[in-house]
């Protein structure tokens, strides 16, 4: 039996598989969000004093905003007196090693399939792992450290290089930028910081791991990419949740920051807990992920497998501005029952012969609604920009509804702008055609959504690439039929 | 320094308001100004507005618009009248009815054509029935401005199994020797079985400031087909709004074609509801935009029961300081399965200084459909233009051939023969069409 088989068939009796919850010892904030708060996390961190004028900055902007109404999503109101803003498993003392790691949390991470261990350093990945609110463990740091690249926590680069964190942070997406980014710029308490020297192509995939564990918590992290000149970074972000009967927050903000000649490329597989099957519980992410092309011939792409979370808001965007630069979005959005996912890109066009291309494929089954919302604006100066999008929807059952919201601003004449979009039901005559050949019918759902997809999930580096598609399977189990 | 007070435009409107024609629309006027003084006209926040910024324009071209009295110097309008169309003509000056300008020849026995007031006194019941039935004040404020405030208006009404050879044409004709504001309705009904042409056209004559609101309710029973034409020309300082719903029953034909080529800035909110089954609709539009105009088509297509089929095609070239804003939505609801709906937006880009703003947009519920939409923007493709030029046209022809072969598939689908040589001549001037 050929080994795709075998993935589809593990997966056909599988529900939320990483919805179990481990017994951490865990340091929380008390709940809700005032200044003090704010306070709190920052000395938690023991963080410079700039750092909390920045965060009471940003919560002083925060209680003036209101939250965005637009997206095309419906929740109760949320009760941000109700969470809890910091919650970090408990430390003994500074770790030395990996092997001074809390057992509890290498079995966390095991069942996760992440190693954080010696004994699958084959696999080659660099991997932060954050829990709850913190980075808990980050692997192969010595060897990215002899090329220069700095890979480690949020809070250690604070610590560390004071220098570039208060140079890059929120020069992407500035704290006022919108609702959910100053509330994370307020309360935000770890992520990931990388940083790739001048002329360095870095040699393995890096890799973030965000579980949230803590009940009644929010996860707020922040992650900051910069990549000097002709350097080169792929990046990965996973996440999970445990299954549970509220609601829980994630507001993370992402900024990628590329020189001349620069890339990133940034992938990520959201498979945070969607609610079970009447749309209870269930993660609300409302992530505000942007990269900026400063440099001429820089390229930022971004990949995104979104299966997960009850509510997903998420537009990750590029900001051309270096002339010749280049972004890139690729997406797949799956929801399933009550899921609600309103996602898409920005394109900014600003700088000379940029360029940008959309590819998004938003599958809905069940009673969810799934939205692409992408805007592709030509600045007065961006001459020979050129655009192409393209965002199809793929509708199982009749009860699920698939939107498009593409906006097209151009303000100079030379720009070349394609769009195209469709709609269409998932094809009776190709489930047929698989079932007449002994392939059953969810099987064979899995197998058209994953042809459908391909575009995509050829994007995603390899080993994310298998966990996407059996993920796609999944998320649509039980959708057909 | 003069600090400028706050205008309350919702006021200068509601000031202005003279006539009723009875007391049931005595009252649904009050309802409609109170429910305008509630929510305001549209700010340039108001997502729907976010490109025509109606309100900012009317503030900066009306020093009031309580207008007390209005010119009216036209004796004559054979220049706005189509060569060669034999039909019912039917002008309004300034928002009043023009007898004497008018002609109406088709048999009352085929079809009603009458000034709005006077039907909703002599066919009460029938007018009642459709006016401000399909189309909801509520839905756009200058819906509500208009439903407050309309002077005058057409009816009509098609009696069943008829096919009316003689197109209705109306012309608005507005005189801006000094400002005006002119606000008036359609309200039709094609009955079962039947075809009628109906076919607008706006022209603005003097240098003054314009504004003009129009609301249109069709209703298209079973069988029926209209053939919808709408020519906006109204050059200089004029300001228009059109709100227009047709209402499709089951098996129904609408074909529309919405010229627009002149103006400050020309919105239309053009809504065609496919409340039937079998149905087809082929909506078409054209801009054609120079100087400072501003062109914003905001185009609904609802599919509501499903085996219907709707095709929506819009062009635009934009030249000088013109803007062109389209945004189109197709609605497929939960019921309407096996629908099949098509959008495609083309625009050009031939100066420096033009924009479009463009945001089609596909809302669906129904998973058996098929439903796509296509939309682009660039300029003249070079290739091409030198082609032409090596075979020894000059760039303008070139360029205006090009142009003319970018409009020609909206024009061809233009089924009469005398409206399609007119509008092909209108097209052709515009583009400076010279082979």
């Amino acid at each position: 039996m050929s080994k795709d088989n075998q993935v589809l068939e593990e997966l056909t009796s599988k529900e939320y598989e990483h919805g179990w919850t481990v017994n951490l010892e865990a340091d929380e904030a008390p709940r809700g969000l005032n200044e003090d708060t704010v306070r709190f996390i920052s000395a938690k961190k023991n963080e410079p004093e700039w750092l909390l004028e920045w965060r009471l900055k940003a919560f002083r902007m925060w209680v003036k905003m209101a939250e965005p109404k637009w997206p095309n999503v419906h929740y109760p109101p949320i009760d941000y007196q109700d969470i809890i803003y910091y919650s970090a498993p408990k430390k003994k003392a500074s770790l030395n090693s990996i092997d001074e790691v809390d057992p509890e949390l290498i079995k966390t991470f095991e069942k996760l399939g992440i190693s954080l261990g010696e004994q699958k350093r084959l696999t080659g990945i660099a991997v932060d792992a954050v829990i709850d609110s913190v980075s808990v463990a980050t692997t192969f740091k010595d060897k990215l450290s002899e090329l220069g690249i700095i890979f480690c926590s949020f809070s250690e680069a604070v610590k560390e290089h004071p220098e570039l964190i208060r140079k890059y942070l929120g020069s992407v997406v500035p704290i006022n930028d919108n609702y959910f980014a100053a509330l994370n710029s307020a309360v935000f308490s770890d992520g990931s910081f990388c940083y790739i020297p001048k002329g360095v192509r870095c040699p393995m995939e890096l890799s973030t791991y965000f579980r949230i564990n803590a009940a009644n918590t929010g996860q707020f992290e922040r992650t900051l990419i910069v990549a000097e000149e002709g350097a080169y970074v792929s990046y990965l972000e996973g996440c999970t949740a445990p299954m549970r009967d509220e609601n829980q927050l994630h507001a993370a903000v992402v900024e990628l920051y590329t020189m001349k000649d620069a890339e990133i490329k940034y992938s990520t597989v959201q498979n945070w807990y969607p609610g079970d099957k009447n749309g209870k519980g269930g993660i609300y992410n409302f992530v505000t992920k942007r990269g900026l092309c400063f440099g001429d011939h820089s390229k930022i792409s971004w990949t995104q497998v979104e299966t997960g979370s009850a509510i997903t808001w998420k537009y990750p965007s590029c900001v051309l501005k270096g002339d010749y630069s280049k972004g890139e979005f690729y997406s797949v959005a799956v929801t399933n029952n009550y899921q609600q996912a309103d996602t898409g890109t920005k394109m900014i066009h600003i700088g000379k012969n940029t360029s940008s291309r959309i590819v998004s494929k938003g599958i809905s089954a069940g009673k969810s609604q799934n939205s692409y919302r992408g805007q592709v604006q030509i600045m007065k100066r961006a001459s020979n920009a050129r655009n192409f999008s393209q965002c199809d929807s793929l509708l199982m059952g009749d009860q699920c509804g698939a939107h498009t919201f593409p906006y097209i601003d151009v303000e100079n004449n030379t720009a070349r702008i394609e769009h195209e979009a469709t709609t269409s039901k998932i094809g009776e005559d190709q489930i047929f055609y698989c079932q007449q050949r002994g392939i059953s019918e969810e099987a064979a759902v899995a197998l058209i959504v994953n042809g459908y997809a391909k575009e995509v999930l050829n994007q995603l580096p390899m080993e994310f690439a298998v966990e996407a598609q059996k993920l796609l399977a999944l998320t649509l189990e039980g959708s057909v039929g | 320094m003069n600090v400028a007070t706050k205008r309350d435009l919702v006021s200068e409107l509601a000031a202005s308001r003279t006539r009723s024609y009875s007391p049931a629309d005595q009252a649904l006027r009050e309802d409609a100004l109170t429910y305008l003084k509630n929510t305001g006209l549209p700010i340039s926040k108001t997502e729907e507005y976010r490109f025509a910024p109606v309100t900012r324009i009317l503030e900066k071209n009306f020093d009031s618009l309580t207008l007390s009295s209005q010119v009216n110097t036209v004796v004559s309008v054979n220049e706005f009248l189509i060569e060669g169309l034999k039909g019912n003509i039917i002008v309004f000056v300034n928002g009043s009815y023009a007898p004497a300008l008018s002609k109406i020849v088709s048999n009352p026995d085929q079809i009603i054509i009458k000034p709005l007031s006077k039907a909703l006194v002599e066919n009460e019941e029938v007018v009642s029935a459709l006016l401000n039935q399909k189309e909801d004040y509520k839905k756009d404020p200058f819906s509500a401005v208009n439903t407050g405030l309309w002077s005058e208006g057409l009816f009509f009404h098609v009696a069943k199994h008829t096919e009316v050879k003689e197109p209705v044409y109306l012309l608005s004709l507005n005189d801006a020797s000094s400002a005006v504001s002119v606000h008036t309705r359609i309200v039709g009904w094609v009955e079962e079985g039947s075809e009628v042409t109906l076919i607008e056209r706006f022209e603005t004559t003097g240098h003054e400031a314009a504004f003009h609101t129009q609301v249109e309710e069709i209703s298209v029973a079973k069988e029926a087909v209209l053939n919808y034409y709408k020519i906006q020309n109204d050059p200089g300082k004029s300001i228009q709004v059109c709100n227009t719903l047709i209402h499709q029953s089951d098996h129904s034909h609408v074909n529309t074609f919405t010229l627009t080529m002149n103006g400050e800035v020309v919105r239309n909110n053009f809504s065609i509801a496919i409340d039937g089954e079998h149905c087809e609709s082929h909506f078409h539009g054209l801009y054609l935009l120079t100087g400072n105009t501003l062109a914003d088509n905001h185009t609904v297509v609802d599919h509501i029961k499903p085996n219907s089929f709707s095709n929506e095609l819009y062009k635009g070239v934009m030249d000088g300081h013109s803007k062109g804003v389209f945004n189109g939505k197709i609605y497929v609801r939960p019921q309407a399965q096996m629908t099949n709906a098509f959008q495609s937006n083309r625009n050009v880009l031939l100066s420096e200084t033009s924009t479009i703003n463009t945001k089609p947009q596909l809302e669906i519920w129904a998973d058996d459909v098929k439903c796509s939409h296509g939309c682009t923007t660039g300029q003249l493709d070079e290739e091409a233009l030198f082609y032409l030029q090596s075979r020894g046209i000059n760039k303008d022809s070139a360029r205006a051939m090009l142009l003319y072969a970018f409009a020609s598939d909206v024009i061809a689908t233009i089924k009469d023969e005398t409206l399609k040589t007119y509008f092909d001549q209108l097209i052709a001037e515009r583009l400076h069409k010279n082979f």
